[in-house]
Formats: structure tokens, C-alpha cells, sequence
């Protein structure tokens, strides 16, 4: 229960921090935007091109903008030896990662839902009758980019080239999350929209597999 | 701060060694420090002083050998001396509480001084996290600025929340690695006073220092290190000035 | 040394043998005609390729738990070696498929696999360069490698659900289910031929890389008097 504690305290500082600056959260925004605006111009967005093409791409803008917002996550806690403090003081350094990567998950979220009206107009696809449904999708897909990005960003922050270093890790691991969140989606803006459960099902289980991996392996991803 | 908040704790390493790939930042060091012992490391940048604080501290692991803590030897003088460690007092890491001092703040610039210090104390398990951190600010000085954001202070305020924050769960030992960089001459008497007590209550302390200051004054026993290894360990006064002072380096 | 040149002259031998047994002693298949020899070296290559990565994921759990540098040099060596029999499968693949399928590349999901693990030990061999410090990088390369292999089966699957409406291409039952028995031994003895390769090859870089090893820690060594 020390965990759930230390993990509450911990998404407590995250959450402060973010909110305090917000540069996380308002550079995301601003470049799924531009993503989503510059693919729109790659071909001719009517209603029957974007059901093919729409949902990839609105993952694809996903993807890079998390291999982008993931990169200070471990970073920030290198100014100022933070991260060593934090080691110092939880027993056991999981809660860390379940923290980090919870905060990035509810960023990640917050972001694409907050896109999802802009991705609906220049595309002209019908989001909101299927809305709620979207937001499983999205939040099952961002946990999947979310819980192996956190690790990684652990181990970027202590190679050169780091900028390109996480994407060149994170985007290549993430292929199953990329199709399971595209189909997904796209089942849902069909003009039959349908809830794949098998999709959900295996992006929760691509979660599980890398969340146990974090849980057994990730105090080593934290050592000096 | 009382003495009684806490258990005084010796440390011994063991035949200590840290390589990075081939190179060796620690040889085969073997220490043993009592209980309330004031220790001073010095040598040059490199020898393996802040290696050593961090592998007491359990954030570096040991390429081989171990530390070991144990309780007081009651054998005040001589605590080192002696290799009494009765094993109903030997205590593992988890149970010895220690403050640490790295070089840099460890604690977050983006936050108030007493936002860090409650989380800090909240992560410890202390109970009555705020009231722990409020005592703290005002032992550190602290008390007017504690809703500023840490990013303001100035380098000598900002050591002030670092010790605070080393101080937050009563440590039996005390790690520091050359407190008083940044420290203007005002610091360095109040962190030379604040650590004095701290020796006095009975703390174990170990720090490296650079050059004889007011800090390294207050060491009951000072230890060289040289590219990894001891080469001077002395508790008598005049060969401490010979160690301490930088015309040794 | 000559002990090696002549283990690789073997192996040389081996391997033109093989090839010519696969050209000339190997009948023609009726349907795809000569094009299908080029399999004999495709699946031997990919064999090598997957064990050779096996052996890193092995290496990588095995550094991660014991800390010897030996297996970081295993899972460094491994990774190269079954990046460059990777390399091989990916070029005969097209060239085979493409008179056969018509196509020179399709999303299938053994393609998929195979290109998508060749990119994730791209991602690993970049890394470790990237990294200066041999704890650390042995350390964070050993995990990444990890997570790289326990996504393997995620993008097998993935890929296999997202394309079951396409025709899953019949290559061949497998050796051995009424395989021609001329062409079962030439497989064999390629694939037998191809593991040796693989096994000179692994041990060749682990030696390099145990040498490498030494000459940096003498170089960091001779920086710091």
C-alpha cells in the first residue's frame, strides 16, 4: 500500500509542476495541431478518404508528439539530482514509474481529446456520437504509448543525441500499439461504427505485458 | 533536532571497489567509521570522494565488497577501533535513515521550498509531513520565503533547502559532498554551526571537503583518498591540518 | 590463428558445396521454378537471423542479472550477427517474391516481423553507440533489448489480425511434410552449413568485442595519469 502512497504523492508533483508551466501540455498541443493540419493537405479529405486515412495519421501525429513530450520526463529530474532524492526516499522506486507514467498517460489523453474537435472538422468525420468510446480507445492506446515511452525516457536521458534517441527507441516497439489504436479507431468513425473489442483487449494486454516488464526491471533503469 | 529522535549508527565499509568499465574509482577501501564520528575525506577531484558518499548512501552499487552499518559500540573514543559489531546491533541499510547532500540541490526548482520538503517527508512515511517541514524551514532560516518557488533562491538559500530537506527523517548518519560550495562567508558560519550540532547530538558524519575551512574544523577525524584509495586516515589534530589542507593535494 | 582460417576455409567449402547441390542436385520446384532456390539461402538465413537474436535476448537477461561484461559482449555480438543474416533475408525475400507474388514487398505478417526486428536491433546497436560509460550502456542496452524481444510476439499478432483478409502465402509445409528428398538434404545441409556461419561468425565478434573491451579500459585507464 506504501506504493499506491508514494505513487499518489508522486502524480501530486508531476501534476503541480505540469500544471504550474503548462509547456508540456501547450507544446503538444501545438504540434499535434500542426500535424494534423499538414497531413490534411497529402491528399483530398473528403468523408470516404479520411475513414481510410484519418485514423492513421491521427495516431501517427499521437506517436511522435509522445516521442517528443516524453523526452524531460526523466531529463528534469537530472538538473538538479532529483531523481536521487526521490531513490532515496521511496522503498520501492516502481512507484516512480507508476506515477510518471500515469501523469504522461493523463497528458497524452488530455491532448488528443482536446484535438479530437479539430481532427473532426478538417476531416469531416463524426467524433461526437461516438465519443465516449473514442476516449477508451485513446486512453488504452495512449497507457500503451505511455508506460514503455516513461521507460524509455530513463534511458535517452543518459545517452547523446537524446532528442532522436526515444523516437528511434520508442516508434519501431510501438507498432503493435499503432495498429490496434488505428483499426480501433477507425471502427469507430465508420457509418457503422462499431467498438472492436478485440482491439481493446489486445492494447490491454500489450499494457499488462510492458507494465510487468517496468514492475520487474525497472529499479535497474534508475540505477547510477 | 534532539538526540533522541534518532539511533546512532557507525558505518564500515568493506573492501569497497567501483570501476566504471576499466577504470577504477574506488580500490579495495575498507573503513570503518563509529558511531558520532565527524569525517572529513579529502583529496583531489577524482579521487573518489563523492563515489564514496554515494555508495554509502545506497544510490551507487559497489562493483564488489559491501557497507554495513551498525549500532553504537558504547565505546565512545575508540568507536572505530574496535571491530565490536554485537550482531543484535547490526542494522541493514533500510533501517538506518540518512540525509544526503549531493552537489547539486536535489530538490525541484519548479516548486515551493515547502512544497519540496512535505513531499520529500510525505515520500519518507514521516508522519505530520507539514509540520515536519515547517519546523525544518524555520531551523534552516527559511520560514518568510517558504512559499516562494525554489528557482528564486539564491545558491546559499537553496543549500539551506537542501540540508533541510537531508534533515527531514532525523538521520542517524549525515552524507555531504563539499556543502559549502556556493556558500557565501555567512552561510558557511551557519552551516558550520548547523552541522557542529548535529555532531554534537551524536550524528555520524561524513563529508568531503576542499580545503580547511570552518567545516573541515569541525572534523574529528579526516581521511585522504587518492585515485581510489586511502591514503591518510588520522583523529589526531596536527596531522588533520597536513590532510585537510590543499598545499597536500 | 591459422586454427581459425582454416575453420572458416571449412565452412567456405561447406557452404559452395551446399550452393551447388542446391543448383544442380535439388530438382527444379514445378510452380515457381529456379527462382525457388534462392530459399534454400532465404530460410536458413532467417533461422540463423531469429536464433542470433534469441541468443541476444538470452545474453541481455543474463547481463541484466549477473552484471559480467561477458554477456553484454554476447548480447552486442548477437545483435550484429543477426542484423546481418536479417540483411539477407530481406533482400532474397523480394527477389523471390517478385517474380512469384507479382509484388516486391507485401505487409505479410512474417515480413512485417522480420523488418520491424530488424529495425528494433538497429535501434539497439544506435544506442549502445550513444552511450559512453560500459556499465550504463551494457545496462540500458541489456533492457532495451528485453523490451524489444518481449514485443516480438505483440507485432506477430498485431500484424496477423490487421491482415487476415489477405490470403496468407503458401511458401512451403515446412521441411520435411512431403518435401522432394533431394531437396530436404540440400535444405539441411544449408541450413546446417548456414548455423555454422552463424556459430563462426558470433564467436569472431564476442572475441573482437572482448578485445575491443580491453583496449578501452586501458584507454580510460591511460586518460586519468
Amino acid at each position: 500500500m506504501a506504493l499506491i502512497a508514494d505513487m499518489a504523492v508522486l502524480l501530486g508533483k508531476e501534476l503541480r509542476t505540469e500544471f504550474r508551466s503548462r509547456e508540456l501540455l501547450t507544446t503538444t498541443v501545438v504540434f499535434i495541431l500542426v500535424v494534423v493540419v499538414l497531413f490534411s493537405f497529402t491528399f483530398d479529405p473528403s468523408i470516404g478518404e479520411s475513414r481510410r486515412f484519418g485514423p492513421g495519421l491521427l495516431w501517427l501525429s499521437f506517436l511522435f508528439a509522445a516521442s517528443l513530450m516524453l523526452q524531460p520526463c526523466f531529463l528534469r529530474e537530472q538538473n538538479n539530482d532529483t531523481l536521487s532524492a526521490l531513490r532515496l526516499s521511496v522503498p520501492d522506486p516502481f512507484s516512480i514509474f507508476l506515477a510518471k507514467l500515469s501523469a504522461n498517460t493523463l497528458f497524452l489523453l488530455l491532448t488528443e481529446v482536446l484535438m479530437l474537435p479539430v481532427f473532426a472538422v478538417l476531416y469531416n468525420l463524426p467524433v461526437l456520437p461516438v465519443f465516449p468510446q473514442l476516449v477508451l480507445v485513446l486512453f488504452l492506446g495512449s497507457l500503451g504509448v505511455a508506460i514503455p515511452g516513461t521507460a524509455f525516457s530513463a534511458i535517452s536521458a543518459q545517452a547523446r543525441m537524446r532528442e532522436l534517441m526515444l523516437p528511434l527507441l520508442l516508434l519501431p516497439l510501438l507498432t503493435p500499439v499503432l495498429i490496434a489504436s488505428t483499426e480501433a479507431t477507425g471502427a469507430l468513425l465508420e457509418a457503422n461504427p462499431e467498438l472492436r473489442r478485440d482491439w481493446l483487449g489486445f492494447l490491454a494486454g500489450f499494457d499488462v505485458v510492458f507494465l510487468t516488464a517496468i514492475w520487474l526491471f525497472g529499479e535497474y533503469l534508475l540505477e547510477e | 533536532m534532539t538526540a533522541a529522535g534518532f539511533t546512532p549508527r557507525g558505518i564500515r565499509f568493506d573492501n569497497i571497489e567501483k570501476r566504471y568499465g576499466g577504470l577504477y574509482a574506488l580500490r579495495r577501501v575498507s573503513l570503518e567509521i563509529g558511531a558520532g564520528e565527524c569525517v572529513a575525506f579529502a583529496g583531489r577531484n577524482g579521487s573518489g570522494k563523492t563515489t564514496l558518499l554515494r555508495i554509502a548512501a545506497r544510490l551507487v552499487r559497489p562493483s564488489a565488497g559491501s557497507v554495513r552499518f551498525f549500532g553504537q559500540t558504547g565505546n565512545d573514543g575508540q568507536a572505530g577501533d574496535g571491530r565490536v559489531n554485537p550482531p543484535q546491533q547490526a542494522a541493514t541499510p533500510a533501517d538506518v535513515p540518512i540525509g544526503f547532500v549531493a552537489h547539486a540541490t536535489m530538490v525541484y526548482d519548479e516548486l515551493t521550498a515547502e512544497e519540496n520538503l512535505s513531499l520529500f517527508a510525505k515520500l519518507q512515511g514521516i508522519a505530520e509531513s507539514s509540520k515536519r517541514a515547517a519546523l525544518l524551514l524555520e531551523e534552516v532560516g527559511l520560514s518568510e520565503r517558504r512559499a516562494s518557488v525554489v528557482r528564486t533562491f539564491s545558491r546559499g538559500m537553496r543549500q539551506r533547502v537542501a540540508i533541510a530537506r537531508a534533515l527531514l527523517n532525523e538521520p542517524s548518519v549525515l552524507l555531504l559532498d563539499e556543502p559549502a560550495t556556493g556558500l557565501d562567508p555567512e552561510g558557511i558560519t551557519w552551516l558550520a554551526n548547523t552541522l557542529g550540532r548535529m555532531r554534537d547530538a551524536g550524528r555520524t558524519i561524513l563529508m568531503s571537503v576542499h580545503g580547511e575551512s570552518e567545516i573541515s574544523a569541525l572534523a574529528t577525524r579526516a581521511i585522504r583518498l587518492d585515485a581510489g584509495s586511502v591514503v591518510a586516515d588520522t583523529r589526531a589534530g596536527s596531522d588533520m591540518h597536513a590532510i585537510l589542507s590543499l598545499a597536500g593535494a | 590463428m591459422t586454427k581459425s582460417i582454416l575453420r572458416a576455409a571449412v565452412l567456405f567449402a561447406l557452404i559452395a558445396s551446399t550452393a551447388y547441390l542446391a543448383f544442380y542436385y535439388a530438382p527444379i520446384e514445378k510452380t515457381m521454378g529456379v527462382v525457388q532456390k534462392i530459399f534454400y539461402l532465404h530460410i536458413s538465413c532467417a533461422f540463423s537471423a531469429f536464433v542470433a537474436f534469441g541468443t541476444c535476448f538470452y545474453a541481455n537477461l543474463r547481463y541484466v542479472f549477473t552484471r559480467e561484461p561477458k554477456s553484454d559482449w554476447l548480447g552486442v555480438s548477437a545483435a550484429e550477427v543477426g542484423l546481418a543474416f536479417i540483411t539477407v533475408v530481406l533482400i532474397t525475400g523480394p527477389i523471390w517474391a517478385h517474380p512469384v507474388w507479382g509484388i516486391w514487398w507485401t505487409w505479410d505478417a512474417r515480413l512485417t516481423l522480420t523488418f520491424v526486428l530488424g529495425l528494433l536491433y538497429l535501434s539497439y546497436l544506435l544506442l549502445r553507440s550513444m552511450i559512453e560509460e560500459p556499465d550504463k550502456r551494457a545496462m540500458f542496452s541489456a533492457l532495451f533489448g528485453i523490451f524489444a524481444f518481449l514485443d516480438v510476439p505483440l507485432v506477430y499478432f498485431s500484424i496477423r489480425w490487421w491482415r487476415t483478409q489477405h490470403p496468407q502465402p503458401v511458401i512451403l509445409g515446412g521441411p520435411g511434410s512431403g518435401l522432394e528428398p533431394r531437396m530436404r538434404v540440400s535444405y539441411l545441409l544449408m541450413w546446417g552449413a548456414l548455423t555454422g556461419l552463424l556459430i563462426l561468425l558470433l564467436s569472431a565478434r564476442y572475441r573482437l568485442e572482448a578485445l575491443r573491451a580491453g583496449v578501452e579500459d586501458l584507454r580510460r585507464e591511460a586518460e586519468v595519469r
